[in-house]
């Protein structure tokens, strides 16, 4: 899209000077790092704890790459995210005990949905973000649950958003939206934007809403944890 | 910082009892054990539609007589998908959708989002446009917190404050005004700079308003800060530990009242912080009054950082010199084609961001804010994240309130400070 743009605006430049082609082709970056962000380009992580990382767990860390000019990403193995945060939280040379966000990103056409872990190490005052890759029919991933009790509100959101399914969460349903929602996850980028039901259909649907699901004392004395399939919508 | 002056006493504070004798207050302890009635709990929903939930938010309480065996928070009755909308939007488009989540501090959501993208876009926005946009989210800080002090004196059963707290407020909103011409829905920043230059005399409002402060604010601690009732009904009540407020992800002032000095402006300083002069008030208790009095603190800090902003605010552009990110000036669009197009060309095809992500957090006023942005090399965001300080904190509450009574289950929800727009989004 940007590509396209920029070829036909490319030539006019104007009489004061100004190269509308620069307007297509968006801002530089202002500082000398370098903004691609490629592994080989951006350089040596800032981050000591990436080289760490890859000598703990060598193959579980897939890449890692600077972004935002000062920002350390590291891809790790899905199926391995559970040791690679817990080590990151209890050894003392990393110490990253704050999990300040658990979220997702869908890339949509078909590309894998990112998991994505903002760390923070309040004692090293040290920043690091993690991501998962999963492949689209099978969203499932460790829950960082047993590690830090905050992650579970995040981890709910990103299953009610994204359909992300956390094994051994302990209480994994919808957060935001209602429980027996079943136009599927609103943050896919299948999702259209004003849901997949007809207005009619939304609205039939909340009117015809059992009272007793939302004033029931069924979910003081459930605790036993209710699985994701319970709370799966009809889409897909 | 933050050293409490007063211990809750019960045995001091004796209450007059029935033919004028003095008896112990009702947090005494008692020398009979308390009766033990094995009944069935009680289940009582507390809101949505609640004063003192803050907001749409419903607590799901089990009851045992009045004490709380078990709080479940339910979200969602103000969730508006703004992270979704944010996907259908230009960069710009984007920052009237920030200030309805906070709405008690929007400034603060303005000026971080577009933190993020600038950091994302890797634009420097000139010296004028750092300190202004401090002054912003500074005044912004003590706006939010004087709306928590209000409430939070309304919730333990003091209503003064609440008028003091709010006549203060008003003096805000009318600044807010004469920044944007909105009183909360500001949408006061843009990419690579603010919607408008300050307009003339407005740091005179701001210093006004700073200068006034502080005789309000000793005028609510006199009432408050060594109250019996006030510290009878705070001090021991929903304490967390240092440990377990870090797991829980507690941030911002509910974190730092349990003795963990975690503050974005100084452990990432970002828009020179560091060179402001002052200090992060921490609690050792981590209860309701420690919480109470790290905010009452913050807010003088937040002065401090106010004047100094002020003194240094230096002259010169607002907007970044870039005509790929600037919007022209209104007269050039009038009278010369180039910028005619050149505007078009901005408000229609928009900002194109680089194909990355980026994560940017300030300290907000309710803790952490985060806002996680992703590109595409397009000029909307893949994803746009905001990583709501409110609904970490929230989540913590069954931790805290449970074994409660349930009137300090209401103190200890304002004591969190939340703000559901940004909780539902």
């Amino acid at each position: 899209m940007t590509a396209g743009r920029s070829s036909e605006a490319n030539g006019s430049s104007s009489a004061n000077g100004f190269d509308f082609g620069a307007v297509a082709k968006g801002p530089v970056s202002s500082s000398s790092a370098s903004r691609t962000p490629s592994e080989s380009a951006s350089g040596v992580p800032r981050n000591p704890s990436v080289s760490a990382l890859r000598g703990q767990f060598g193959d579980a860390v897939l890449r890692s790459q600077v972004n935002a000019g000062d920002q350390d990403v590291v891809y790790v193995e899905p199926e391995r995210i559970l040791d690679v945060l817990r080590w990151l939280r209890e050894t003392p040379e990393e110490h990253y005990d704050h999990l300040a966000d658990v979220t997702a990103v869908d890339y949509g056409g078909g590309h894998p949905l990112e998991v994505v872990y903002q760390l923070w190490s309040i004692p090293h005052r040290r920043a690091l973000r993690l991501k998962c890759e999963l492949p689209l029919p099978s969203l499932e991933i460790d829950s960082a649950t047993a590690i830090w009790t905050g992650a579970d509100w995040l981890e709910r959101e990103v299953y009610d958003m994204f359909g992300v399914r956390f094994r051994g969460h302990p209480n994994l349903r919808r957060i935001l939206m209602p429980d027996n929602y079943a136009e599927g996850h609103p943050l896919r980028k299948d999702f259209p934007l004003r849901g997949r039901f007809s207005r009619a259909e939304q609205t039939r649907r909340a009117l015809s809403q059992e009272p007793e699901d939302y004033y029931a004392p069924g979910e003081l004395a459930n605790r036993t944890p209710q699985t994701a399939d319970d709370t799966e919508g009809g889409a897909a | 910082m933050a050293v409490r002056t007063v211990e809750f006493d019960a045995a001091r504070n004796p209450e007059m009892g029935p033919g004028g004798t003095l008896v112990a207050s009702p947090g005494a302890p008692f020398d009979a054990p308390e009766p033990r009635w094995d009944s069935e709990t009680m289940l009582v929903n507390v809101g949505p539609q609640h004063p003192a939930t803050h907001g749409v938010l419903r607590l799901i309480v089990e009851l045992d007589g009045e004490t709380v065996v078990k709080v479940v928070p339910r979200l969602g009755y103000l969730h508006s998908s703004f992270e979704k909308l944010g996907e259908y939007r230009s960069w710009n488009q984007i920052v009237p959708l920030t200030d309805r989540m906070d709405y008690l501090a929007p400034l603060i959501y303005n000026c971080a989002y577009v933190m993020a993208v600038e950091k994302l876009m890797g634009i420097e926005v000139t010296d004028r446009c750092r300190v202004a946009r401090v002054i912003c989210m500074e005044m912004d800080r003590i706006f939010s917190h004087l709306l928590w002090l209000g409430t939070w004196s309304i919730d333990v059963g003091a209503f003064t404050p609440f008028l003091y707290a709010f006549q203060q407020r008003e003096k805000v909103y009318k600044l807010h005004e004469a920044l944007t011409g909105a009183r909360i829905t500001t949408s006061a920043t843009r990419i690579g700079g603010m919607m408008a230059d300050l307009p003339e005399g407005w740091t005179r409002g701001v210093r006004e308003f700073a200068d006034n402060l502080p005789a309000t604010l000793d005028e609510i601690d006199g009432l408050l800060t060594c109250n019996a009732i006030h510290v009878g009904r705070t001090q021991g009540i929903g304490a967390i530990s240092a440990d377990d407020a870090v797991a829980h992800g507690l941030t911002g002032a509910n974190l730092r009242a349990s003795g963990v000095p975690y503050d974005v402006r100084k452990d990432r300083p970002y828009y020179d912080y560091e060179n402001y002069d002052f200090e992060v008030p921490i609690g050792c208790h981590g209860d309701c009054y420690d919480r109470y009095l790290v905010r009452m603190e913050e807010m003088r800090q937040s002065l401090r950082i106010l004047h100094q902003a002020l003194d240094g605010l230096p002259a010169g552009p607002m907007d970044v010199d870039d005509p790929r990110v600037s919007l022209p000036s209104k007269t050039d669009c009038m009278s010369d084609m180039e910028s005619m197009i050149h505007h078009f060309k901005l408000v229609t095809d928009g900002i194109p961001a680089p194909a990355e992500d980026c994560w940017f957090s300030v300290e907000g006023s309710k803790g952490e804010l985060g806002m996680y942005v992703v590109g595409d090399g397009g000029p909307k965001p893949v994803r746009w994240r905001i990583r709501p300080p409110s609904l970490v904190n929230l989540s913590a509450i069954p931790a805290l309130a449970e074994g409660h009574l349930m009137a300090d289950l209401i103190v200890i929800n304002a004591s969190l400070d939340i703000v559901l727009g940004e909780i539902d989004r």
